[in-house]
C-alpha cells in the first residue's frame, strides 16, 4: 500500500521502514557457534561455553548495530539533469545522518544497480549521484532506492527501500547524422555565409544569463578577463523551421531523432530555430533555455507525462 | 543486490587485519605442534603475506592440492590420528593456512576469520588458566576487529583505533548476554561422547621417596589444593594432609605395599568432633585425595567413584586430569587401632645388610630395656640433642644413606628425618611407616580459604605403640627452629598465617611483603576463577540458582527462561543503542547549535537547510536588537568550522558571544 507509492522527499528511514534479517555468513556463523557449544558441552570446558556465549550475545548485539547504522537516515532529491536516451541518468542524492554517531558501509542502488558505499560522519550529510541506464525517451522513474548495510561484523544484513519521488526527463538519442539539410538553409537563408556557422565571428559582449555555453568566450576567462559570449555576424538573422514534415514518412522514433540532432546542430551554430512538431509549434529562438525547451518538445512528443 | 555482495573481494586494510588477528589465534597452537608441521604453517601463511605486501602469486590448484595432502598427512603422521584433541586442533591449525593461500572473496575471509573464533575455543582445551582466558579475550578482541574491517569498504589503517573501540563496545555489550547464558545454560553431567585425552603433566607429590624426589618440589610454589573449613582453622600443627603410605624399604628407596581396598572409612575412635572442609584439587596426574588425619567420612562431591585403602590413603577412582572439587570430614583427634594381620610384619620390615650402625644403634637403646614410647623419646632426642639442620640442598648420601645421614652429614629435610626415624623404630623392634603429604598451609584472608602449595609436601612417621594405635611422630619438627635455614620452614608448623611470619623474620623487607600481599590477592583471584569459572558445572549451577530462589528446574524451563532472559536484554540494549541521544562531539556546533535555540525561544526558528549566513541575515531583520551579535556569532562560527586555522581563542571568543546573547 503506502509504501508503493513515492513520496515527495525527504525520506526518512524510520524504524518501521528496516528490514534486517541473517546474512548468508551469519548462517554459516550460527553453524560454527552451534559446534563451537558441542565442543563446550563434550569437554565440559567452562572456558569454551564463556568465549561462545560471549559470541553468541555478540553477534545478537551486532543485529542492534547494523539495524543501527541503517535507521534515521534522512533522504533528498536534487534537481535531475536531463539526459540522452541510452545515456545513465544520474540521480542526485543528499543523504543525512541526524545521530550523533557515525555511520560505516551504507550501500545505495537501484534494483539490478551496481550499489554505491558511502560512510557518514556524526551530524554530517553527503550528496551523491546513482545512476540509473536510459533507453526510452520521455521521463525515466528508477524506482525505488534500495538502502542496506552490513556493518559492522557482516551477519546480518539491513536494508530499506526509499520510494521517493525522482525522475529523469530523457531526450530522443540524437540521430549519427549531423548534417542539416541542404534545402533547409537554402530556403530560409537570405544572406552571409550559410553552413559555416560559428565562423563568422564578430565581436565579444558580457554573457548573460541564458546565453548558450558554446558561445562562451573560454579563453578570455582563462585569462580571468570574465565571462564573455561570442557574437556571431552571419547567420545571426537567419531563422531556420525544424519542421516534422521535412522528413517524409520516416517513423515517428526516428523522425525525432533527426530531429533531436538538428536542434544540437542549430544550437551549435547558434542559429535562431523554430520546432514544429504535428501537435505544437515552437517559435524561433536561440539560447540554452530555447534548446532544453526544444529538446523537452521531442522527448514528450506523443506521451503522456510520468512513462517510465 | 546479494549476489553484489557474494562477489565482493576484502580491501588490502581489511586482509592485512585478517592476517594479523589470525597470527594471534594461530600462535600458541603453531608452539605447541611439531616443529616441522609449524614451520610448514609458518610458511604458508608467509606466502600469503609476501602476495599482499610483496605482489607475490599464490599457488595454482594442484600445487594446492597437493599441500593440502602433505599437510594432512603430517598431522596423520604425527597424532596416528586426526580426532581428538590434540590432531583436531593441529589439523584445523594447518588447514587454517592452507585457507589462506586460496582466499578470494570477502565472504572466504569471513568464513576464514569465523575458523579463528574457532580456534580459540580449541585453545581453551589446553589450558583454562586466567592468563589464557586474557590472551584469548585479546585475540577475540582483533579477531572482531579484523571483522569490522573486513566489512568496512572504505577501510584504512588511520581506523585501527577505531576498529578497536568499536570491537570493545561490541564485546562489552555481548557480557551481560554472556553471564546469563553462563549461568542459565543447562548444564550435563557427562559428556555428550567420550574424547581421547591428550598427555598429561606429572608434576606433583610422589608415590614413593627415593633421595632428591621432594627436593624438586620443595622448590615448586603451584598450588597442590586449597581448603574452605566450614567452622573455625585448626591449629597449624594439627594440619598434615594424609597422601600416601609408604611401608617397604631397601634401605634407600620407600614404596606403597598391598593394602585393602575398602569403601567405607575403616573403624577407629574419634576423639573429638570431626572438623569439615572442603578441597580444591589442582590436576595432579595422579589419584590422591587428600584428607586431615584422619578422615571419618568418605569424599563428597566427586563426579566418579573414590576408595579408601586400610591405612587410610585416599584414593579417586580416576587420574585427576582436571580440577577436582569434594567435601570431607576428619577427626583431628583420634585412637587409631586399626592393625591388620600382614601389617606388624610389613611395619617391621627392614633390609639387613645396609644402614648397620643405625640398628646397631637401635639395639643398643633396646638393651637399655626402654619401651616403645620412651624408644620414639629416644630417638627424638638423638635430633633434637645432636647438630641436625633442616636444609632444602642435603649433601648427597653414600650407601648406607641412614647412617650417613645420621651420623655424617646430619643436613637434610623432611623426608630424611621420616626415613631415618621409622629405620630407628624398626630396628628397635617398634613398628613405623612413613607417610607423605602436605603439612600446613597459607591462610588467604581475602577468600578465607587455605593455600596448600607444593612446597608444603612433607613426609612423617606414625609408630604402633601397643594399647594406643598408631601414633604420628613428626621428628622433623623436633628441630630447633635456629637450626632450620629458612624462617618460612620453622614457621610451618607453628602457624598458618604466613604473613606474620614473614613480616617478622628480620631479613624481610617491605619488598618481601608486598610481594606476599599480591601473592594473595592474585591466589584468591584464582581461587575465584577455579570455584565459580571453571568449576562451574551442574552442581555449582543448582547452587546458584536455589540462592536465586530457583529450585528445581527441569532444562526446558531453564532454556526457555534463558531465552526470555536474552530477549530482554537484546531489547534492553537495543533500546540504549537507539534511544541514546545523539552527542554533539565537536565544540563549535555545539556553541551554534545553543545559538540557534536561544533564537528559537525569541521566535527565529533555523529552517532545515537554512545556511548560516542566509540565516543570520534572516535573524538580524527579525531580532534587530541582537543584530551585532548575530553577526558576530555566525562569522566565528563560519570561520571556526570551515576556515582552515582555527585558534582556541575564538572557540572561547564564540563561546563567549552565545552565552551573552
Amino acid at each position: 500500500m503506502r509504501r508503493d507509492q513515492a513520496e515527495p522527499g525527504p525520506v526518512t528511514l524510520t524504524r518501521r521502514r528496516v528490514y534486517i534479517l541473517p546474512s548468508g555468513s551469519g548462517i554459516i556463523f550460527a553453524l560454527l557457534l552451534l559446534a563451537m557449544l558441542i565442543g563446550a558441552i563434550n569437554y565440559q570446558n567452562s572456558l569454551a561455553f564463556i568465549f561462545t556465549f560471549l559470541l553468541t550475545g555478540m553477534a545478537l548485539v551486532s543485529m542492534v548495530h547494523t539495524f543501527r547504522n541503517l535507521n534515521g537516515l534522512l533522504f533528498r532529491v536534487g534537481h535531475v539533469p536531463p539526459v540522452f536516451a541510452g545515456e545513465q541518468a544520474a540521480f542526485p542524492l543528499s543523504v543525512e545522518n541526524p545521530g550523533g554517531q557515525q555511520r560505516i558501509a551504507i550501500k545505495l542502488s537501484f534494483r539490478e544497480q551496481t550499489p554505491l558505499t558511502l560512510d557518514l560522519e556524526a551530524n554530517g550529510g553527503q550528496w551523491l549521484q546513482l545512476h540509473h541506464p536510459t533507453s526510452r525517451r520521455g521521463w525515466v522513474n528508477p524506482g525505488r532506492i534500495t538502502a542496506y548495510t552490513r556493518f559492522p561484523l557482516g551477519l546480518f544484513h539491513a536494508w530499506a527501500y526509499i520510494h521517493i519521488e525522482m525522475r529523469a526527463l530523457v531526450y530522443p538519442t540524437p540521430a549519427a547524422d549531423r548534417k542539416l539539410p541542404a534545402k533547409l538553409l537554402v530556403a530560409d537563408g537570405s544572406s552571409g555565409d550559410q553552413g559555416k556557422g560559428d565562423d563568422d565571428f564578430a565581436s565579444l559582449r558580457p554573457y548573460h544569463p541564458g546565453d548558450s555555453l558554446r558561445h562562451v568566450h573560454w579563453k578570455a576567462l582563462a585569462r580571468e578577463q570574465g565571462l564573455m559570449t561570442k557574437q556571431f555576424g552571419g547567420g545571426v538573422s537567419e531563422q531556420l523551421w525544424l519542421r516534422w514534415e521535412l522528413l517524409g514518412n520516416t517513423p515517428t522514433e526516428e523522425r525525432l531523432a533527426r530531429l533531436t540532432r538538428w536542434v544540437l546542430e542549430a544550437d551549435a551554430r547558434g542559429m535562431a530555430y523554430g520546432l514544429a512538431l504535428p501537435d505544437r509549434e515552437i517559435a524561433p529562438q536561440r539560447g540554452d533555455a530555447h534548446r532544453r525547451l526544444c529538446l523537452e518538445a521531442l522527448a514528450l512528443f506523443n506521451l503522456r507525462e510520468g512513462r517510465e | 543486490m546479494r549476489h553484489y555482495e557474494a562477489q565482493l573481494t576484502p580491501t588490502l586494510s581489511g586482509k592485512l587485519w585478517l592476517l594479523a588477528a589470525l597470527f594471534t589465534v594461530l600462535l600458541p597452537h603453531l608452539l605447541r605442534m611439531p616443529p616441522l608441521l609449524s614451520l610448514a604453517s609458518i610458511a604458508v601463511f608467509g606466502w600469503r603475506l609476501a602476495h599482499e605486501v610483496k605482489g607475490w602469486s599464490l599457488p595454482r590448484r594442484p600445487l594446492r592440492w597437493l599441500l593440502t595432502l602433505i599437510f594432512f598427512a603430517g598431522v596423520f603422521l604425527t597424532y596416528k590420528t586426526v580426532v581428538g584433541r590434540d590432531a583436531g586442533v593441529a589439523l584445523l591449525t594447518v588447514m587454517l593456512c592452507l585457507k589462506l593461500i586460496e582466499l578470494h572473496t570477502l565472504r572466504d575471509a569471513m568464513v576464514t576469520l569465523y575458523l579463528g573464533y574457532f580456534l580459540v575455543i580449541g585453545g581453551f582445551l589446553f589450558s583454562q588458566s586466567v592468563y589464557n582466558g586474557l590472551y584469548l579475550l585479546l585475540v577475540v578482541l582483533l579477531l572482531t576487529a579484523a571483522l569490522i574491517a573486513l566489512n568496512h569498504p572504505n577501510s584504512a589503517m588511520a581506523h585501527t583505533r577505531y576498529y578497536l573501540r568499536y570491537a570493545g563496545q561490541l564485546l562489552l555489550q555481548a557480557f551481560p548476554i554472556m553471564v546469563v547464558m553462563f549461568i542459565l545454560f543447562p548444564r550435563l553431567d557427562s559428556p555428550l561422547w567420550s574424547m581421547p585425552q591428550g598427555n598429561v603433566g606429572k608434576t606433583g607429590l610422589s608415590d614413593q621417596i627415593r633421595m632428591g624426589t621432594i627436593s624438586s618440589l620443595v622448590a615448586s610454589q603451584e598450588v597442590a589444593f586449597r581448603v574452605e573449613f566450614k567452622g573455625a582453622l585448626p591449629d597449624a600443627d594439627q594440619l598434615y594432609w594424609r597422601g600416601p603410605v609408604l611401608w617397604t624399604t631397601d634401605g634407600r628407596d620407600w614404596q606403597r605395599t598391598r593394602q585393602t581396598v575398602m569403601h567405607t572409612i575403616p573403624a577407629y575412635q574419634q576423639l573429638s568432633a570431626p572438623v569439615e572442609y572442603t578441597v580444591t584439587l589442582e590436576s595432579s596426574g595422579y589419584s590422591w585425595l587428600f584428607s586431615l588425619d584422619l578422615p571419618s567420612s568418605m569424599p563428597q562431591g566427586l563426579d566418579h567413584a573414590s576408595f579408601i585403602l586400610s591405612d587410610f590413603q585416599l584414593l579417586s577412582e580416576k587420574v585427576a586430569t582436571d580440577k577436582q572439587r569434594y567435601t570431607i570430614r576428619s577427626a583431628l583427634s583420634y585412637r587409631n587401632e586399626v592393625m591388620f594381620n600382614n601389617d606388624r610384619r610389613m611395619a617391621l620390615q627392614l633390609p639387613s645388610d645396609v644402614n648397620r650402625m643405625t640398628v646397631a644403634m637401635a639395639q643398643a637403646w633396646i638393651a637399655e630395656g626402654l619401651d616403645a614410647g620412651q624408644l620414639v623419646e629416644r630417638a627424638l632426642a638423638y635430633y633434637r640433642d645432636n647438630d641436625f639442620y633442616y636444609t632444602r640442598q642435603p649433601p648427597l648420601l653414600t650407601v648406607d644413606p641412614v647412617d650417613d645421614f645420621l651420623f655424617n652429614t646430619r643436613r637434610g629435610f623432611c623426608e630424611h628425618y621420616a626415613t631415618s626415624f621409622v629405620t630407628l623404630m624398626r630396628a628397635a623392634g617398634v613398628p613405623a611407616r612413613v607417610v607423605t603429604g602436605y603439612q600446613g598451609g597459607e591462610r588467604n584472608n581475602l577468600g578465607n580459604y587455605l593455600i596448600v602449595r607444593q612446597s608444603s609436601a612433607h613426609a612423617w612417621a606414625e609408630v604402633w605403640l601397643d594399647g594406643e594405635g598408631w601414633q604420628r611422630v613428626d621428628p622433623t619438627s623436633h628441630i630447633p627452629a635456629e637450626r632450620v635455614e629458612e624462617t618460612v620452614d620453622a614457621q610451618r608448623f607453628a602457624t598458618t598465617d604466613l604473613l606474620s611470619s614473614v613480616a617478622g623474620g628480620s631479613q624481610f623487607n617491605l619488598f618481601a611483603r608486598t610481594f606476599f600481599q599480591l601473592r594473595q590477592v592474585w591466589d584468591s583471584v584464582n581461587y575465584g576463577w577455579n570455584m565459580w569459572v571453571l568449576g562451574f558445572d551442574r552442581e555449582q549451577q543448582d547452587k546458584l540458582l536455589r540462592a536465586l530462589g530457583i529450585r528445581d528446574m527441569s532444562w526446558q524451563n531453564l532454556l526457555l527462561t534463558l531465552v526470555g532472559l536474552i530477549t530482554f536484554l537484546v531489547a534492553a540494549i537495543s533500546l540504549f543503542i537507539l534511544l541514546r541521544r545523539p552527542r554533539q562531539t565537536d565544540p563549535v556546533v555545539r556553541a551554534y547549535l545553543l545559538f540557534c535555540r536561544k533564537l528559537a525561544r525569541k521566535g527565529t526558528v533555523r529552517g532545515q537547510g537554512e545556511g548560516p549566513q542566509d540565516f543570520a541575515k534572516r535573524a538580524s531583520l527579525e531580532q534587530p536588537g541582537d543584530s551585532e551579535r548575530i553577526r558576530e556569532i555566525t562569522r566565528l562560527y563560519v570561520q571556526l568550522r570551515y576556515a582552515p586555522e582555527v585558534s582556541g581563542a575564538s572557540l572561547k571568543q564564540l563561546k563567549r558571544s552565545v552565552a551573552n546573547l
